[in-house]
C-alpha cells in the first residue's frame, strides 16, 4: 500500500518516551525471567532511550546503525546467555532498531488517512497492540506444549540441554510410545470409531429438528428448542450423571451404542444452531418452486434445501465431531475401560503419570484440528466461489 | 428372507455359546487399578500370565482414585461392571462397611504359602478388613534433592520443617493423614504419643501450628505424580509423595534425588471384589484373586516396582529389577535400613477423626 500521507521526522521529546516504553516492557520481560522485575523495567526504559538518542543523533545512514544495534544485541544476547541469548538479543536488536526509525522518521503515519487526529492514531496503534496481546494470551498454552512434547525427559521440563538447543536435549520418543504404546493406540481406535458415528447422528438429527423447528406452524417451537439445546446449557456432570443412570437401567452402560447415543446427544444443539442459523438466509419460495415443478419433499429436500444450507451442516458436524473427540465426562460415567478414548487416556495419564506422551498427542491433535480446519475453509471458499457468492 | 433367517440362526448359536461359557466362568474381566506404572507392574507379574494361563481377556481400566465412588454409583444403578478394584487399605474397609465389596474367606479362597503355612497366617496383621486382600506395601515418605541441600544431606523428618537449614519449597500432600503425625513428632511429641495428643483440639491446634510454620513454603499436591515432576522441575527441594515413584524418579529417570526414609508411612494396598457380580463373573474373580495373591505372583510384582510383597513368604523371593537388573530388596519400604523408625497408617484413628480433622485442615488451608 502507497503512503497516504506525507511524513516528515518527529521531535524527541515524542519517540523517545515511547521508546523507553518499549524498552521498559523488553526489561519487563528480561528482568523477570532473571528475578527483578523492577530493575528490569529501570534498566530497560532507560537504556533504550539512550540507545534511541544516540542513534538519532550520529551522522551514520540507518542501515548502518540498524545492523550495528542488532550485532551488538546479538552478541551481547551471546555472552549473557549462549544460544538462547543470542536468539532473543537478535529480536530484540532488530525491533529496536525498527522501532525507532518508524518512530523518529514519522514512518508510523504514513499509511493511515491524514485527516486521523494524534487520538485516534493512538488508538490505531493500541487497538492493534491489544489485539496481539489477546492473541498471544491465546496461543502461548499451545506454543509451549510443542517443543515440550519433543522432551528427551519423562517431565514437563525445559531442561538445560533443550534451552541451550542442544539436539541431545530433544528426541522423538514421546511420539514413538504413543504410535507403539497399546493404551494410547486402542483409545485412539475408540475415538475414531466413536466420534465419527456420532457425528453422523447429530449431524442427520440436528439438521432435520433445525428445518422442522424453523417451519412458522410448528407448535411449541421455543420449548422443543430449549429441550434440544438444553444439553449444551445444563452443566456436563449432570447429564453425564443422568445418563449414567439411565443407560445403566436401559444396559446401554458400558456398550460402543451407548458413548455414540450419549456422544450425539451433546453434538445435536451444536448443528441446530448453525443450521438455523443458515435457514434464516433460506428462501422458502424456493421449496415452493420445487413443489410446482413436481418434486416430492424428499426431492427437494436433498436437490435444492441441502446444497443452500451445506456450509450450516458441515461446520455443525465439525462442531459435533470435535466435542465427541475432545470430551471427558460423559464418556467417564458412560463409557466402561473397553470404550477408553484418547481424552480419557489423556486425563488419567495426566492424574497418574505426568508423562509428555500427552504432550506429544496434543502436538498431532493440534496439528490434525489445524489441517482439518483449513481444508473446511478451503472447500467453503471453493463452493462459494464455485456458486458466484463471493467476487474473489 | 434367507439372509433374514441365517441372521437370526447365527445370532442365536453366538448367544448359546456365550451362555455356555458363561455358566462356568466369564470369559472377560475388567480389573480397575492405579494406571501407570504400577499397572504395568501387574500387567507384567499377574494379568500376562494368567491370560495365557486362562485365555481370559483382561481390561485395565486406571479408575482406582474414584473406586469407592464409582462402585456406590454401580450399586445404585444395579451395574457393576467391575471385576476386581485395586484400592488402598481404608477404602476397603469403607466399603466393606457398606457392603459393596465382597467377603473373602482367607485361608480357603487364597493359596496357602509353598511350605504350608495358611494364608491368614502368612499375611498376618496385614489382613485389616474381611474383604481386602493385601497385595503390597508401599509407604509415603520424603524425597530431597541432593544438589540443593549442601554438605549436609537431611537424615530426619524434621528438615521439612526446617527452613533455615533447607530453605525452599516443599511439596506435601493435600490432607491432614501424615502430615500431622510429621509436624506433632517434630514439635517435640514422642512418637508413640502421637496419636494421643491428636485426638485431642488442643493437639490438632498444635499440629496445624507447627504446619503454619513452613505454610508459605509449601506446594500442595493431590496426585502421587506431582512431587516427581515437581523435584524434576528444582521447584521444591524436598517432597512426601509414595516411594515407588520417588524410586522411579531416582533409578529410571536418574534424577539428582535421594530418599529420606525417616518416618515413612506405611500403607497398605490390595484387592477387593465388588459385592452383586454374576455367579460366573464372580467364580473369575475369585480364581483369578487366588492366582494373583499368591506367594510367587507378589515377589513377582516386586521386579517392577519397588513396593514390598505382603506375604512374609514372598520376601525372601525378591529378586532383581527386570530391566534395571538392580537388588530390588534395598529399595523396599520395609528393608531393615530404611525402616529404622516407621508409622502404620492408623485405620482405626482416622476412620474415627478423619471427617473432623479433615474439616480443620481444609479451613487452615483457606486461611
Amino acid at each position: 500500500m502507497a503512503a497516504l500521507t506525507p511524513i516528515s521526522r518527529t521531535p524527541v521529546s515524542f519517540y523517545i518516551p515511547v521508546v523507553a516504553l518499549a524498552g521498559a516492557v523488553a526489561g519487563l520481560l528480561v528482568g523477570t525471567s532473571q528475578g527483578s522485575s523492577f530493575i528490569g523495567v529501570v534498566i530497560g526504559a532507560i537504556s533504550m532511550s539512550l540507545i534511541a538518542f544516540g542513534m538519532t543523533h550520529v551522522s551514520s545512514p540507518e542501515k548502518t546503525l540498524r545492523w550495528a544495534l542488532l550485532i551488538a544485541f546479538a552478541v551481547a544476547g551471546y555472552l549473557f546467555a549462549k544460544l538462547p541469548g543470542l536468539v532473543i538479543g537478535t529480536a530484540f536488536g532488530w525491533f529496536f532498531g525498527w522501532f525507532t526509525y518508524w518512530l523518529y522518521e514519522g514512518r508510523y503515519r504514513a499509511r493511515l488517512a491524514p485527516y486521523l487526529t494524534p487520538n485516534q492514531v493512538l488508538w490505531h496503534f493500541t487497538f492493534r497492540v491489544i489485539c496481539g496481546v489477546i492473541f498471544g494470551f491465546l496461543i502461548t498454552p499451545i506454543l509451549v506444549v510443542l517443543p515440550l512434547s519433543f522432551n528427551a525427559e519423562d517431565f514437563f521440563t525445559f531442561t538445560p540441554e533443550m534451552l541451550r538447543f542442544d539436539p541431545a536435549g530433544y528426541s522423538l520418543k514421546h511420539y514413538r510410545d504413543f504410535l507403539t504404546n497399546e493404551d494410547w493406540q486402542s483409545s485412539l481406535r475408540n475415538s475414531l470409531m466413536i466420534a465419527p458415528m456420532a457425528t453422523l447422528l447429530s449431524v442427520s438429527f440436528g439438521t432435520l429438528a433445525a428445518i422442522g423447528l424453523s417451519q412458522q406452524h410448528m407448535p411449541f417451537r421455543r420449548a422443543i428448542m430449549a429441550v434440544l439445546i438444553s444439553p449444551m446449557i445444563v452443566p456436563l456432570i449432570i447429564s453425564a450423571a443422568g445418563m449414567y443412570f439411565f443407560y445403566s437401567r436401559v444396559g446401554l452402560q458400558g456398550t460402543y451404542f451407548g458413548v455414540v447415543l450419549a456422544h450425539a446427544a451433546l453434538g445435536i444443539p451444536f448443528v441446530i444452531i448453525t443450521v438455523t442459523a443458515t435457514l434464516v438466509g433460506f428462501d422458502n419460495s424456493l421449496v415452493r418452486a420445487a413443489a410446482n415443478m413436481g418434486a416430492n419433499p424428499v426431492t427437494t429436500f436433498f436437490r435444492v434445501q441441502m446444497p443452500l444450507i451445506l456450509p450450516g451442516v458441515i461446520s455443525g458436524g465439525l462442531f459435533a465431531f470435535i466435542t465427541s473427540f475432545d470430551e471427558v465426562v460423559v464418556v467417564l460415567f458412560v463409557g466402561s475401560a473397553g470404550q477408553k478414548t484418547l481424552p480419557w487416556q489423556m486425563f488419567t495419564g495426566l492424574r497418574e503419570q505426568i508423562s509428555p506422551t500427552i504432550l506429544a498427542v496434543a502436538t498431532i491433535l493440534v496439528i490434525v484440528s489445524i489441517c482439518l480446519l483449513t481444508v473446511v475453509e478451503l472447500l467453503r471458499r471453493r463452493s462459494e466461489r464455485l456458486r458466484g457468492m463471493s467476487p474473489s | 428372507m434367507k439372509l433374514t433367517t441365517t441372521l437370526v440362526v447365527s445370532s442365536a448359536m453366538a448367544l448359546a455359546t456365550g451362555f455356555a461359557n458363561a455358566a462356568d466362568m466369564a470369559d472377560e474381566m475388567t480389573i480397575v487399578s492405579w494406571g501407570g506404572a504400577y499397572t504395568d507392574s501387574q500387567q507384567n507379574a499377574y494379568h500376562t500370565p494368567y491370560s495365557e494361563m486362562t485365555g481370559v481377556d483382561i481390561i485395565n481400566d486406571a479408575s482406582s482414585n474414584e473406586a469407592v465412588a464409582k462402585l456406590r454409583a454401580m450399586n445404585e444403578a444395579g451395574n457393576v461392571t467391575w471385576d476386581v478394584v485395586d484400592v488402598v487399605a481404608a477404602d476397603a474397609m469403607r466399603l466393606c462397611d457398606e457392603g459393596l465389596a465382597l467377603e473373602i474367606d482367607f485361608d480357603t479362597q487364597l493359596a496357602a504359602a509353598p511350605d504350608g503355612t495358611s494364608a491368614t497366617d502368612d499375611f498376618g496383621d496385614l489382613l485389616v478388613s474381611d474383604c481386602f486382600i493385601p497385595q503390597i506395601v508401599y509407604s509415603t515418605t520424603f524425597g530431597y534433592r541432593t544438589d540443593m541441600v549442601g554438605d549436609t544431606p537431611p537424615t530426619d523428618i524434621c528438615a521439612v520443617f526446617d527452613l533455615e537449614t533447607y530453605p525452599g519449597k516443599r511439596s506435601l500432600e493435600k490432607r491432614p493423614i501424615n502430615n500431622m503425625e510429621w509436624a506433632l513428632l517434630c514439635d517435640g511429641v514422642a512418637k508413640a504419643d502421637v496419636y494421643d495428643v491428636l485426638e485431642t483440639p488442643e493437639g490438632q491446634e498444635r499440629a496445624l501450628a507447627k504446619l503454619d510454620t513452613i505454610k508459605d513454603s509449601v506446594i500442595w499436591w493431590s496426585a502421587g505424580a506431582d512431587t516427581p515432576q515437581l523435584l524434576a522441575d528444582e521447584e521444591v527441594i524436598m517432597g512426601s509423595t509414595y516411594n515407588g515413584r520417588l524410586f522411579s524418579l531416582i533409578e529410571e529417570q536418574n534424577q539428582p534425588v535421594a530418599m529420606l526414609w525417616d518416618a515413612q508411612v506405611y500403607d497398605l494396598d490390595g484387592w477387593i471384589i465388588p459385592a452383586g457380580l454374576s455367579p460366573e463373573r464372580e467364580a473369575r474373580a475369585l480364581d483369578y484373586i487366588m492366582f494373583a495373591t499368591d506367594t510367587q505372583r507378589l515377589a513377582d510384582q516386586a521386579k517392577y516396582i519397588s513396593y514390598g510383597p505382603a506375604r512374609a513368604s514372598s520376601a525372601p523371593l525378591v529378586g532383581k529389577h527386570a530391566e534395571l537388573g538392580i537388588d530390588m530388596a534395598p529399595h523396599m519400604p520395609t528393608d531393615p535400613n530404611n525402616a529404622k523408625n516407621t508409622f502404620l497408617y492408623n485405620y482405626e484413628f482416622w476412620a474415627d477423626y478423619r471427617d473432623d480433622i479433615d474439616a480443620k485442615f481444609q479451613a487452615w488451608l483457606a486461611k
